[in-house]
């Protein structure tokens, strides 16, 4: 049987996602579809699955992407879908541990390119919003007024952004003394 | 470059493949070589795939296209660069037996 739940994470808490995840398929309910906001499961049997969400370097069309979901279906992950350039795969884990970074110079790469992209959202939404309330000022049009929605947005991602960066710092404090 | 360390996963990697193999047949002997203790993740060994690639120290044997059973060796750069690795271990482990007088 099927269910569909809907849940908000915000982007820089891709790793509570990740535990939600597993909680659901520690229960016997496994991921099957994402979409925003959106999970579907699958019933299963209680711990069968292990899930694992990735920020592609690329969208999930892209060759680069393809190549590289292949190469983890190699090592008998199960691709489940996308949602952006989040990919989420599965793993029966009777086939061991399912981790898709080992050592601590891949994850702080990988959490590198994870705050790059946020950032990236965040500086745009902070530029549009920025601009539109000041010409929903000068112009004291209702329609700018949206720049503050995209302005929340920018502070809200800084916030995320901020709370990643100090992760980073953690974890290459630790890389000093272990890999 | 020469007295840098390498990573275990490399490490463990490039000794792997001293005879061609794919990358989950990597995982595999990865661990059974260090008895369980190390397990390499996909992505993390992915990653590193691409960038021993690009220094030459491995290549990808031609033949196949599917990218999940393409087979990668290692080069006489990536032979190089262990016995390298090996000399500065040797020295770690020679320095810390004789200062800490652990017992062989």
């Amino acid at each position: 049987m099927r269910q569909t739940i809907h849940k908000l994470f915000w982007v820089w808490n891709f790793d509570k996602e990740e535990k939600w995840l597993n909680e659901m398929a520690a229960k016997g309910l496994s991921l099957v579809s994402v979409g925003f906001c959106k999970y579907e499961f699958e019933d299963s049997m209680p711990g069968e699955y292990k899930v694992c969400l990735q920020l592609l370097d690329k969208m999930p069309h892209h060759p680069e992407s393809q190549k590289y979901i292949e190469f983890l279906e190699a090592t008998g992950a199960e691709h489940i879908g996308n949602f952006t350039r989040w990919a989420y795969f599965r793993k029966k884990s009777k086939d061991g541990e399912f981790e898709l970074f080992s050592d601590n110079a891949s994850r702080i790469k990988y959490l590198s390119g994870v705050i790059s992209f946020i950032a990236l959202i965040t500086v745009a939404n902070c530029i549009v919003g920025i601009n539109n309330v000041f010409l929903a000022i000068n112009l004291s049009s209702l329609v700018n007024y949206l720049g503050f929605i995209n302005l929340a947005i920018g502070i809200w991602g800084t916030f995320g952004c901020i709370k990643l960066l100090r992760k980073r710092k953690r974890m290459k404090q630790e890389g000093q003394l272990f890999e | 470059m020469s007295n840098t360390a390498l990573t275990e996963a490399v490490y463990y990697i490039l000794l792997s493949l001293m005879q061609p193999m794919h990358g989950y047949g990597i995982m595999q002997n990865v661990e059974q070589l260090s008895n369980g203790r190390v397990k390499l993740a996909a992505g993390t060994l992915y990653g590193a795939i691409n960038t021993l690639l690009e220094k030459g120290w491995i290549i990808s044997l031609p033949g196949e296209k599917d990218s999940r059973k393409k087979e990668y060796q290692i080069t006489d750069q990536g032979k190089q660069t262990l016995e390298t690795e090996i000399i500065r271990l040797r020295e770690l482990i020679e320095n810390g037996s004789r200062i800490l007088e652990v017992k062989k």
